[in-house]
């Protein structure tokens, strides 16, 4: 028995524990891009440049949050992006067309954008297509509902001004109000961000439903076996990433008065990999909330970070584009320390 | 309670028979299992012994005879309706989760919970310290309950999955070819604990075709060749060496033995 214990030992060594954090090599990139402009860029580390940083973090880090959950639960949603624009959509149009308190429109977004989750998550179930397909038809669908029933309802392709409806001042101070901080000013939506962060990582680490997250996209039939209700979780998964996408649409509606029809095209791909850079498997069953969050970061490091050291923006893409490489690269050498076999 | 003195057999098959279309996969299978002793189900591939385990598990219903669950008469619908009744498979490619921690698949699909309303929560100490304990009283000394389960040995794997089914109230135990894919140090530990649950007042019923492991554990031994059974011996009834030569297929054996000699 000795000897077991021994080769045993070595798995707890506290570098292996490190190691073993679905979140290491998304926090070390960050430092190191962190560290990089703020050599290069002047005033990246000004007060009111961080902010900027933070806000463009918190718009992508508010999505990544559920598209995490959903991908350590084995699945995509491409039409995570779209759906944010929808969400805006319906609540702007639903408060104008029926000349109700902005509030109301506010909650029929709210239960739309679940429904939408709903329904990806129960048509993957069914049918047991991959869920790349079932969510790139929404996504498509989605995209011509977007434009279609805009211009359908009014004759453009963005939707009419909301801003002196009843409700919209209030609603405005929810989902896209400015706080002020020792003289700087912060976009609300970081405190979304965060809170989002720490409800999934409660979630994820606390629950009996982060047990079978973590189960449905680790192994499904060993799951299913034990009596974990996959459906129901897969489900429920598609409906967080509704969630999100709602909060996100609000703030996009509230930050101006009207939405655009077209946006959101090819942000769900942003989503996925800033959860991919902050540690979670795309085959599933690993990674963390808290990673979701330092790749949004790293992502909104990286694109103000290039405007203030004033370079091409065009060099974005391709820093996107390394840094994911590395991420994934990374993530598949420490899975494989992870899971060698003693 | 049919005979006095012993208690009645925790699974008692009689004469039970399976057909799938016109194939016929089982044919009167006798077999018993009492609490604290081990049946061995021995067979070469194809002897129908997985049709015999899914009987047991619940996975499909006999056609014929009769299948007796704690001395009443069951049809067995449901895998749910098995474990219910306290009969817990473990199936030789383990429903694990590799990437999640020991303790986490010990618990999972039935995770304990303290607290009340959004703060419910899994009772992660308590969950910790079952698991180590569950396992330590299988003789299995994990000092970490952290680690993936993935990074565990095939064997090591295997007693987690017996621990986990003795600890969620098994009374009967199904191993299926537990030290199939497993070398001579990792079988004798995995049999170590089939006896440590045996100890601990389960029945198990352990399928192999495998006589030596068979011989080791086994309280009785049933053989199977093509869907038919060709013995069903106690342990005093049948050396290890006749075992093994009726496992090898006897004549068969010796026909072969014939043929490969050299002129």
């Amino acid at each position: 028995m000795s000897a077991l214990s021994d080769e045993r030992i070595l798995h707890s060594s506290p570098l292996r524990r490190l190691l073993g954090r679905p979140e290491l090599g998304s926090v070390v990139g960050a430092l190191a891009v962190f560290v990089f402009f703020a050599v290069l860029a002047d005033g990246f580390l000004r007060p009111t440049s961080l902010s900027t940083v933070l806000y463009a973090s918190s718009t992508i880090g508010i999505m990544a949050v559920p598209v995490a959950l959903l991908m350590i639960g084995g699945e995509f949603d491409l039409s995570a992006g779209v759906l944010v624009t929808s969400s805006a959509l319906v609540s702007s149009m639903f408060s104008y067309q029926a000349t109700a308190n902005t509030w109301v429109g506010v909650g029929v977004s709210l239960l739309v954008s679940l429904a939408i989750g709903a329904f990806n998550g129960f048509v993957l179930t069914r049918t047991r297509l991959p869920s790349f397909i079932v969510t790139l038809g929404t996504f498509l669908m989605l995209t011509g509902l977007n434009l279609g029933l805009t211009k359908l309802i009014d004759s453009t392709v963005s939707t009419k001004s909301i801003a002196d409806m009843q409700g919209f001042s209030s609603a405005r101070v929810v989902f896209a109000s400015t706080l002020t901080v020792g003289g700087v000013d912060f976009k609300v939506t970081i405190l979304w961000w965060l809170a989002l962060v720490a409800a999934a990582s409660w979630i994820l680490l606390r629950t009996r439903v982060g047990n079978w997250i973590f189960a449905v996209g680790g192994n499904k039939d060993a799951a299913r076996a034990v009596g974990v209700p996959v459906e129901r979780t897969k489900i429920g998964l598609y409906m967080g990433v509704g969630l999100g996408a709602w909060i996100s649409g609000q703030h996009l509606l509230f930050s101006y008065d009207v939405v655009q029809s077209g946006e959101g095209v090819g942000n769900e791909l942003i989503y996925i990999i800033a959860a991919v850079i902050g540690g979670c498997l795309i085959t599933g069953g690993y990674g963390s909330a808290v990673g979701s969050a330092v790749g949004a970061l790293l992502f909104g490091m990286t694109s103000k970070g290039i405007v203030f050291a004033e370079w091409n923006p065009d060099w974005f893409k391709f820093f996107l584009g390394a840094m994911l490489l590395l991420a994934t690269l990374l993530n598949a050498w420490v899975r494989k320390r992870a899971e060698a076999t003693a | 309670m049919t005979t006095t003195g012993r208690p009645a057999p925790l699974i008692e098959l009689t004469g039970v028979s399976k057909r799938y279309g016109n194939v016929r996969a089982l044919e009167g299978v006798t077999l018993e299992v009492g609490p604290g002793e081990i049946t061995c189900v021995l067979g070469d591939n194809g002897a129908g012994k997985s049709t015999l385990i899914k009987i047991i598990a619940g996975l499909h219903r006999h056609d014929d005879g009769v299948l007796r669950v704690d001395g009443e008469e069951t049809l067995l619908s449901s895998p749910r309706q098995a474990l219910d009744l306290g009969i817990a498979t473990v199936y030789q490619d383990l429903a694990v989760v590799p990437l999640m921690p020991v303790w986490r698949n010990f618990f999972l699909g039935s995770e304990p919970r303290k607290g009340v309303g959004p703060f419910k929560r899994m009772d992660i100490d308590l969950m910790r310290e079952t698991t180590r304990a569950e396992l330590l009283r299988m003789g299995i000394d994990l000092r970490d309950v952290d680690q993936p389960i993935g990074t565990l040995s095939g064997g090591e794997r295997q007693c987690v999955a017996i621990a986990r089914a003795v600890h969620f109230g098994a009374k009967v135990l199904v191993l299926d070819e537990p030290t199939a894919a497993l070398g001579v140090k990792q079988s004798g530990v995995v049999l170590k604990y089939v006896a440590a649950a045996r100890d601990r007042g389960l029945g198990v019923v352990l399928i192999t075709h495998n006589p030596h492991h068979a011989y080791l554990v086994g309280d009785r031994f049933v053989l199977l060749r093509r869907g038919t059974m060709v013995g069903n011996h106690t342990r005093d009834g049948i050396t290890l060496e006749e075992l093994t030569a009726q496992m090898a297929g006897g004549s068969d054996l010796e026909a072969l033995r014939h043929e490969l000699a050299r002129d």
